[in-house]
């Protein structure tokens, strides 16, 4: 029913093209975060599903029907505004109603639906006041009231959150998603953030430049990034990612960077065999490296300077320099020994925490 | 359909079923939706320049050919000379130069004292500075008609009836242009003053090294809207010169109006020569001239 | 002001001093200009108001007092004078601002090319009132305009005839602003939202409950400042009824300021024209204000 289906959905302004071939499926009751940098086309994506653009090629399907054609008010969606467009003059009630009065909905079923909706969201003290009256909290949930008192057969939503501050981010983040989970709707959100995507979606779709990176489960995503575009952008701190080669060592393969090496796992290192690429970039999340002494763990490890310890309280991110001072992050829990500035020490990784992307394309090599 | 109607959108995906049918039909009335969005355009357009259309046209007509009915729409044959006649004979030159002179006082001294008063009022402070700024809006209130009777008179003893000064001199300072640029130079960030402070600027030369520069949008707006004002003023230059040496282009016309009546393509270039300059005017600075219009409007 | 707990030194005061001095100087070219020219007649033409004319020049005006004021207020003329500029403002500012606004929303559209569109509905800003009569009053001529011959006339013809003088008068007036009027509205029409135009459009609205929920809720400000000031522009209309109608016929266009300037210079009576324009000044601010406080409050200010 609420399934929302892209087929090779183009848009082109003049000769930049904003969105190329994005071929993507939203299943019923699912929750999808569109997320990339500003610039990235999601939000283009979006207003085409919403019908406030016309794409230049491509198919869209709402639940079972095309809807290239098909006007805004007749696709059965409902949107949610970044700086959520709420009728200034117009009452919270009438805000929420005016979706219901376009369509001829009698009075009384009206004023039913728009107590429910206000009450589902805890704006009920709130009817009577105009949007001026109402903090950004508020003012998120009256949109939101907005859109849901339709009961559409999909939500879609442009950054909702980026006008909130930090604190009502987190705690608007968690009800975004009971509220979800509660109407059993599709919902098809916008962000650049990434926390929020990890933190909210069913599954992520990552676009840069108009094109789709990855789509798939956040862990899926964060875990096997697609391409270095993906690996750079979830996660934080970022992915370290460095130039390097592969090299065999005494019959194993060797991944050299800059000072020093890390052992291949076997798996990887069939397929980059068969990948056969000139240059790779080797990435390593923070959270995969590790310090040891000098002597021991042998001579496969990587010479490091440290230059920042950053403590956040419950964990800690460790600034090291390279050889040739690349800057690299270790993250460790507030409990590990915690390095001293200046010191040189050895980076370890995890054997599974090792990914090679080919330094030409970016993709990933391996599975 | 005629295939030299407005191109159509890109192709959708095509699809060999009936609706591909539909959506051809769709894009059909799509088309046709906007070659009816500039058809109603035009329409209105045509409405609201058909009187400047006439009037250029019948200032190249011979005055048989305007009297022809049906009437000619388009000069075959255009006739110069009615401009020559307007500018010399019907002294279109000496009112043009007559209004350019008065306005170009008129807009000098009031952008001037504007910019004086804002600035006192945006940096200065000194005792009853804010009744001070609610007598500068009160004039503001006050219509021109209650200040003519006594106007003329003084404007006389003075002995400057029927001179530029006379025609000038009133309008000198503005209310108006006080409240643009003091919204102007209120909007400069204070510490633009405390740093010239430091440097050893005194007021004056803040005023015009610093603020008037910044201000510049204001000034302009302020410039274009003054100049407009003072260009199109009519009473005031009826009352005030006798001579035809001094009319301005506004009492010009009408004069010319009265002298040409059998000759409607000599009025009609004169006319054309009173709104070219505001033309000429207009084009170069018309984001200047919405700004002054707006400056009230957004505040209410 | 001194900030507190730092005592003036006498260096300060001089400067303190300076600066208040150089405060009014700058103010005083302004404020000389206002005092000889604007707040000077104020007074001066309320007290002429108290002196009558005599009917022949040379003779000495006598005092009487308020008479004055209450033979010319309750004449007819007055009265009749009065209704015109009303009947006046009504014809040209709710008819110039629906043009106005008409235009600029059918020139907001995103079609290519509406850039012309706007400068072609904004041309007359380069017109003025003489322009426009005259224009418009060669155009109506009987014998040689172009819109007797369109059928466009009456009988008798269109500026002669008492029922028609003032539509005609209103008609030019109405199209001499809509230039500015079409440039005040579009500005305006820039500072609405397009998310509130796609928020509607997503929740159902048409093109026609668009413009009564959104477009003129946004637009109230400047609606408002267009009524306003447009009344205001409509009561000190002079140039057009001059070249036009000349206060006429049967005296049918005769709003005040034409009243004013024909007992001034025709009549040679500047006490019954100071009298007049106490009056229009009168009814100029009583109906700004109460315009104000009418509508203030169905305008919506965004905060």
């Amino acid at each position: 029913m609420g399934r929302v289906a892209l087929d090779q959905v183009s848009k082109r302004f003049h000769d930049v093209v904003a969105v190329d071939a994005l071929t993507l499926d939203v299943a019923d009751e699912e929750f999808l975060v569109l997320l990339g940098p500003s610039g990235c086309g999601k939000s283009t994506a979006l207003r085409m599903i919403a019908g406030l653009e016309d794409p230049t090629s491509g198919t869209i399907t709402i639940g079972d029907r095309v809807v290239n054609d098909v006007e805004a008010k007749d696709r059965d969606i409902a949107m949610v505004f970044q700086s959520y467009a709420l009728y200034p003059h117009m009452t919270v009630r009438k805000n929420i109603e005016f979706p219901l009065r376009s369509r001829k909905v009698p009075s009384a079923e009206r004023a039913t639906l728009v107590q429910e909706a206000a009450e589902s969201l805890d704006l009920g003290e709130f009817l009577d006041r105009k949007p001026a009256q109402l903090s950004g909290g508020q003012r998120q949930r009256a949109a939101l009231a907005r859109a849901i008192v339709r009961r559409p057969q999909a939500f879609l939503m442009d950054e909702p959150l980026s006008n909130l501050d930090a604190k009502l981010r987190v705690q608007t983040r968690a009800e975004l998603v009971e509220l979800q989970r509660r109407l059993a709707a599709t919902v098809i959100y916008v962000t650049h953030d990434q926390v929020e995507a990890m933190t909210m979606g069913h599954r992520i779709a990552v676009l840069d430049h108009g094109v789709l990176q990855q789509v798939g489960p956040p862990q899926a995503v964060y875990a096997k990034p697609a391409n270095l575009f993906v690996a750079r952008f979830i996660g934080s701190p970022p992915m370290n990612t460095v130039t390097g080669h592969i090299d065999r060592v005494d019959g194993e393969l060797v991944a050299h960077v800059p000072g020093g090496g890390l052992p291949v796992p076997v798996e990887l290192a069939k397929a980059i065999e068969a990948a056969a690429a000139d240059e790779v970039v080797i990435g390593v999340r923070p959270e995969a490296l590790r310090f040891t002494d000098s002597n021991g763990g042998g001579n496969v490890g990587i010479p490091a300077t440290v230059s920042v310890v950053e403590s956040l309280g419950h964990e800690r991110h460790v600034v090291c320099r390279l050889t040739d001072h690349q800057l690299v992050i270790v993250r460790q829990d507030a409990h590990d020994a915690a390095p001293a500035e200046g010191s040189t020490t050895l980076l370890q990784a995890d054997v599974e925490g090792l990914h090679v992307f080919d330094a030409e394309s970016g993709a990933r090599i391996g599975d | 359909m005629s295939a030299d109607v407005a191109p159509l959108p890109a192709a959708h995906v095509p699809a060999a079923d009936a609706r591909a049918a539909e959506t051809r039909a769709l894009h059909r009335r799509k088309v046709w939706g906007k070659v009816g969005r500039y058809a109603l355009l035009t329409v209105l357009a045509i409405i609201v320049l058909f009187p400047i259309y006439i009037t250029i046209v019948n200032s190249l007509l011979k005055p048989v050919d305007i009297t022809s009915r049906p009437p000619k729409l388009f000069p075959t044959d255009p006739q110069f000379g009615s401009y020559q006649d307007a500018w010399n004979a019907g002294h279109m030159g000496t009112y043009l130069k007559n209004s350019f002179i008065v306005t170009f006082l008129i807009t000098v001294g009031q952008v001037l004292t504007a910019i004086l008063a804002g600035y006192a009022f945006a940096f200065l402070q000194f005792p009853f500075k804010r009744v001070l700024f609610v007598v500068f809006l009160a004039t503001l209130m006050v219509p021109f008609e209650v200040t003519i009777v006594t106007n003329v008179s003084t404007i006389s003893d003075l002995g400057l009836y029927n001179s530029y000064a006379g025609l000038a001199v009133p309008f000198l300072a503005t209310g108006f242009g006080a409240f643009l640029m003091r919204q102007a130079f209120l909007t400069l960030p204070h510490e633009l003053r405390d740093a010239a402070a430091l440097d050893g600027y005194g007021h004056w030369r803040f005023l015009w090294r610093v603020a008037v520069p910044l201000a510049r949008p204001a000034v302009a707006a302020l410039t274009v809207f003054a100049f407009l004002a003072a260009w199109n003023q009519y009473l005031w230059p009826l009352l005030i010169t006798k001579d035809d040496e001094l009319r301005t282009v506004q009492i010009g016309l009408k004069q010319l109006q009265q002298t040409s009546i059998d000759q409607i393509n000599i009025t009609f270039a004169g006319a054309i020569i009173a709104v070219v300059p505001l033309v000429i005017l207009l084009l170069f600075f018309q984001k200047q001239l919405v700004r002054g219009l707006t400056a009230g409007a957004v505040k209410g | 002001m001194a900030a507190s707990g730092v005592a003036l030194t006498p260096a300060r005061k001089r400067l303190r001093r300076r600066e208040r001095g150089l405060g009014y100087l700058l103010l005083i070219p302004s404020l000389l200009v206002f005092g000889v020219f604007v707040f000077w007649p104020l007074v001066h033409n309320a007290y002429l108001g108290f002196y009558r004319n005599p009917p022949f020049p040379g003779l000495p005006s006598t005092y009487v007092g308020f008479d004055q004021y209450k033979d010319v207020l309750t004449s007819q003329t007055f009265v009749d004078s009065v209704k015109t500029t009303f009947l006046f403002a009504v014809l040209t500012v709710p008819v110039g601002i629906a043009a106005g606004l008409a235009l600029a929303i059918l020139a907001h559209q995103q079609l290519k090319g509406i850039g012309i569109y706007r400068t072609f509905f904004s041309s007359t800003v380069a017109t003025s009132v003489a322009v426009a009569a005259v224009i418009f009053g060669t155009l109506m001529n009987p014998s040689v305009g172009l819109l007797p011959w369109l059928g466009l006339t009456t009988n008798p013809t269109v500026l002669q005839n008492p029922d028609w003088a003032l539509i005609a008068v209103a008609v030019v007036t109405v199209w001499q602003t809509l230039g500015l009027t079409f440039i005040l509205m579009a500005s305006g029409l820039q500072g609405v939202p397009d998310e509130l135009y796609e928020a509607a459009r997503v929740d159902g609205a048409g093109p026609w409950s668009r413009f009564w929920h959104v477009t003129l809720p946004m637009m109230s400000p400047t609606i408002f400042f267009a009524v306003v000031i447009g009344t205001i522009f409509a009561f000190q209309s002079f140039g057009q009824i001059d070249i036009l109608t000349q206060g006429g016929p049967l005296k049918k266009t005769n709003v005040l300021t034409y009243f004013i300037y024909d007992t001034l210079q025709r009549q040679s009576d500047p006490g019954k024209a100071a009298v007049l324009a106490v009056a229009l000044f009168l009814l100029t601010l009583i109906l700004a204000l109460a315009q104000i406080w009418l509508l203030e409050r169905r305008v919506s200010y965004e905060r």
